[in-house]
């Protein structure tokens, strides 16, 4: 009897253990390697800019192109930062390969992309792999931890970044702030759109 | 002892294939024999992809009132990197299904982007010049009722007038060249 009710808890434990850890991103390319984070809370910071402010300078490094700063920009091109939570983890995925085959969108209004999370590099070289030849810089704003993600108001309260869009124009100032609902990925309308008003 | 091993022993074989599933976490992929879910797409405004699959007017249809035996469902995003790669494959699909007269006006080929709005699923037919008719999935709600499968995916419907659409091939991921899946399609059909 005891037996019994051991394999059931055993069973029962195991199958907990096997459904959370069975999630992934939407596409094949990542099968079994995504983590399952389940839903999480939407928003889980307060920002501490706003549309209108002048973006604070940064300097972070990245997975292929060195230390990307915000002030090499300035005067040259529109800056779309793409802050999101984890690598590894569902909706984060299937976010950036999306940008991937949209560089001309970016291009047209005069803008660059930056990708950025609070993972180490070489985490982000792992699993910026899967995605293929990203064209755009990915930035880690792992140490100090979430530096950036902080000053901005975007880091959550367990150290990942929230999914968030930042639109900077030429001159430095922040013209469009979506902090989206971490579960679920921002439109690519939603970006162009604010790209147009620039 | 011997009886609890062998017990365990099968519970956690049971356990390792339900881990292994291609469905996300508590959905069930669609198999062979079920009924496709009925679904609301919008009549396409393209002339050429209405007459492509039998449809006048405007307002909604579903997959059976497609004019075909055969029905290839893609689900697919423009946010996968597979389904990036694998577009010109099954942009191939699509043309040699149409020179094949064994195939042609019979199996017909529609994608179903999970999770994608109009304009993002207008943006990857742009990009891969696709010419077979895409529909948004914008909030998974038809992504959710077949599963919550992987993209790419493919269904492979039966259409009978009058019936729900009826599975008779599912296939994940990369196909090996688009000669081989109509040739699988068509066997599996029972259209060869």
């Amino acid at each position: 009897m005891r037996t019994k009710i051991s394999l059931i808890g055993m069973a029962v434990i195991l199958s907990i253990c096997m459904i959370a850890g069975n999630a992934f991103g939407v596409s094949s390319v990542y099968e079994n390697n995504i983590y399952n984070t389940g839903m999480l809370k939407p928003v889980d910071s307060v920002l501490k800019v706003k549309a209108g402010d002048p973006a604070p300078d940064f300097a972070l490094p990245s997975v292929k192109n060195g230390m990307v700063s915000l002030s090499r920009f300035k005067g040259k091109k529109n800056v779309v930062l793409s802050f999101i939570p984890a690598a590894w983890t569902p909706v984060c995925s299937d976010q950036w390969p999306g940008y991937n085959i949209a560089r001309q969108v970016f291009e047209k209004y005069d803008a660059v992309l930056l990708g950025i999370s609070a993972d180490n590099i070489p985490t982000l070289f792992a699993w910026t792999n899967q995605m293929g030849d990203l064209w755009f810089p990915i930035l880690s704003d792992f140490w100090p931890h979430g530096a950036l993600a902080q000053k901005l108001g975007v880091l959550r309260s367990d150290g990942t970044t929230e999914r968030a869009i930042f639109i900077i124009d030429k001159n430095g100032i922040i013209r469009y702030i979506d902090v989206h609902d971490i579960n679920r990925r921002p439109p690519l309308e939603d970006i162009v759109r604010e790209l147009q008003k620039l | 002892m011997k009886r609890s091993f062998v017990k365990m022993a099968a519970i956690l074989g049971i356990l390792m294939l339900t881990g292994t599933s291609s469905v996300i976490a508590g959905e069930e992929v669609l198999t062979k024999g079920a009924f496709f879910p009925s679904v609301k797409l919008a009549v396409p405004d393209d002339a050429a992809h209405k007459k492509y699959l039998g449809l006048s007017g405007s307002g909604k249809f579903d997959i059976p009132d497609i004019a075909a035996h055969v029905v290839i469902v893609e689900i697919f995003s423009m946010y996968c990197p597979h389904c990036q790669k694998e577009a010109p494959a099954v942009n191939e699909l699509y043309r040699i299904i149409e020179n094949n007269p064994m195939a042609r006006g019979k199996v017909k080929l529609i994608g179903i982007g999970a999770g994608n709005s109009p304009f993002e699923v207008d943006y990857f037919r742009e990009t891969y010049a696709v010419p077979f008719p895409l529909f948004p999935d914008k909030d998974y709600a038809i992504h959710d009722r077949i599963g919550g499968v992987r993209t790419p995916f493919f269904y492979g419907v039966a259409i009978t007038k009058g019936k729900p659409a009826e599975i008779f091939f599912t296939y994940e991921g990369k196909f090996e060249t688009a000669d081989s899946f109509l040739e699988l399609i068509l066997k599996e059909s029972g259209l060869k």
